[in-house]
């Protein structure tokens, strides 16, 4: 019933990460430590929602991707471009500047994602219909939702729709339209262009099937640079073609209330993962009225605030909506009949399972002790929640230190305290705290990394 | 091995209404246990403080958790019920019109905790006030 994952996007540059609590402050799952001067993300418990490489001051983390040179192994190289990624560029820059300066970089094919959306929104209409007891149904869009419910909300695992997400939908469509064009599967190579660290887990990792056909994932930040130095004039080509199954719905799909507004009688949408943690708490106790449809989504402002995403997220809003405005309704646009129920049985996904990472101890007799020592070790830490001892609060420390992670010790209040009953020593009181913070770092160093709150 | 927690409660603070249940939540989530009993758990003990703070002047919720099971006891000093049996009725409520119109008080309170614990024991003296006993297991 239980699977744990260990994959995630997120990485810590050991030479760029110099140990504070920034990212610890704001991750939402408690899962990094600040260890020997730098921070070590605890893999079972990261849903790469990003929030620790937003809040980084010295840009330290980094999200793996392929190397966008691995596309020449295929004939056909397709572009997947979330439509959110449009919203990046400058207004000056058309829809047909942007695929022509993505066809430059080598690929032979440029398509957004969400098309053809009307058939990902039969499919949810269908499964909503074919699984009443799931009342809400919680959208898989996002997955660091989906990866937050796992191990922080099990009980609520099975409200979550077995649907998978556009880039599913288009890898999907694509795969089978250049298939009947004659192109033979191993040919085709779909790179996904991401918007945020979750969805390359995602592609890596996906959660409820055993492998993407997604062949590669690159990153958006790079490739918006890369995009930028070969931008030039008004390409002669027209790519409209493209975009046949491009529509008002598609382009709304990543934005706040892109899924919520299918579900006319009621629903909700959530943006931010803190905001979304707290509906999720209301509605594991059953506190919600009779929601039909819940979209979560870890970023303020959707896909449009996604972590490896450069322009201003309220910008990109802007700009889609006035997009959207262009394009016809889902409802009207053209549709292949003949790929229809096969590119739609492919955007049912598997079971998705609960995760226990959470647990103290997978014997509940022992977890129970453990629980007991948490409370015990509370009562001595001084609840300042400082971080200093490199877990994010009291709390988070007195857990570790139950599970063999930390010792009393670690806290430089407690240490004060012990200092001052002689059970300790000032020199094993500082070594304690090189070994959290890094040898050295306790001397005088006007250089020091972060020191003057850089990226603030 | 026992696990023990006390909290208060004030009646009438419906802002701070299902803070204990939360609280109980989260140590749950910490030993293996099905989540489906610990959403059970949980709603029946919110329905269970949700009552207090309606209905009662104070009370106190006393938990306690073993390997085999969570025993909560609800005391309030409170206005008591005279028909146990009729309040559990599904939709009876005596809540007043200022309790409705905050979302709390549609007479499902009682009916809901029974079909969430495994045992249920309510005892209550009118004008003294109520005890909630609730047991289960994991």
């Amino acid at each position: 019933m239980f699977k744990e994952r260990k994959y995630h996007a997120l990485r810590v540059d050991p030479e760029k990460c110099f140990g504070c609590i920034h990212c610890m402050k704001v991750c939402p799952t408690e899962t990094i430590r600040v260890k020997d001067g730098l921070a070590v993300v605890n893999d079972l418990r990261c849903v790469d929602c990003g929030n620790c490489m937003r809040a980084c001051p010295v840009d330290a983390f980094y999200i793996i991707q392929d190397d966008i040179s691995r596309i020449q192994e295929f004939k056909y190289r397709v572009a997947l471009f979330p439509s959110v990624n449009i919203g990046q560029f400058p207004e000056k820059i058309s829809d047909d500047q942007i695929y022509g300066a993505i066809m430059k970089l080598g690929f032979t094919h440029v398509y957004e994602v969400e098309q053809p959306i009307q058939w990902l929104i039969e499919t949810i209409y269908e499964h909503k219909q074919q699984n009443p007891d799931k009342q809400p149904l919680i959208s898989s869009f996002c997955p660091a939702i989906v990866r937050l419910i796992q191990i922080k909300y099990p009980s609520l695992v099975d409200n979550i729709m077995n649907v998978k997400a556009p880039h599913d939908l288009a890898a999907s469509f694509i795969l089978e339209k250049l298939k009947q064009e004659g192109a033979r599967p191993e040919e085709i190579g779909l790179f996904y262009i991401a918007p945020c660290s979750a969805k390359i887990a995602a592609v890596k990792d996906p959660v409820g099937e055993q492998e993407s056909i997604i062949s590669g994932v690159i990153n958006m930040n790079e490739l918006y640079n890369r995009v930028m130095t070969v931008i030039a004039g008004h390409p002669r080509e027209e790519f409209e073609g493209y975009r046949d199954y491009l529509s008002r719905e598609g382009i709304l799909w990543p934005l706040t209330r892109g899924e919520a507004r299918l579900f006319k009688r009621r629903s909700m949408a959530v943006d931010g993962i803190h905001n979304v943690v707290r509906i999720l708490e209301k509605l594991e106790t059953e506190e919600l009225p009779d929601i039909d449809f819940l979209e979560l989504r870890s970023c303020d402002q959707g896909c449009a605030g996604g972590i490896l995403l450069s322009g201003n997220r309220f910008l990109t809003v802007e700009r889609l909506e006035r997009r959207a405005r262009r394009y016809p309704r889902a409802a009207e646009s053209p549709v292949r009949p003949e790929l229809r129920e096969k590119v739609k049985t492919s955007l049912i996904s598997g079971e998705i399972a609960p995760s226990r990472v959470f647990q103290l101890d997978p014997d509940r007799a022992k977890a129970l002790e453990k629980l007991a020592k948490v409370e015990r070790i509370i009562c001595q830490l001084p609840a300042i929640d400082c971080a200093a001892c490199g877990a994010p609060n009291c709390h988070a420390l007195a857990e570790d230190m139950v599970t063999g992670h930390a010792k009393m010790t670690d806290c430089i209040h407690l240490q004060h305290r012990y200092l001052k009953e002689g059970k300790m020593t000032i020199v094993r009181a500082f070594d304690n705290l090189e070994k959290i913070w890094g040898n050295g770092r306790f001397e005088a160093d006007c250089k020091k990394r972060g020191a003057r709150n850089e990226g603030f | 091995m026992v696990v023990e927690h006390t909290y208060h409660v004030k009646g009438g603070d419906f802002t701070h209404a299902g803070s204990a249940s939360s609280k109980v939540k989260k140590l749950l989530k910490q030993l293996d246990i099905d989540p489906k009993k610990i959403k059970n758990i949980v709603i029946a003990l919110y329905e269970a403080e949700v009552n207090i703070v309606a209905h009662a002047w104070e009370g106190e919720i006393w938990i306690a958790i073993s390997p085999e099971k969570i025993t909560m006891v609800l005391t309030d000093k409170g206005p008591g019920i005279p028909d146990i049996e009729q309040a559990m009725v599904e939709g009876f409520s005596t809540a007043s019109k200022e309790v409705r119109e905050m979302g709390f008080g549609a007479g499902m309170g009682l009916s809901n905790i029974r079909r969430n614990t495994d045992e249920l024991k309510i005892t209550s003296e009118v004008g003294t006030g109520t005890k909630v006993e609730m047991v289960n297991y994991f």
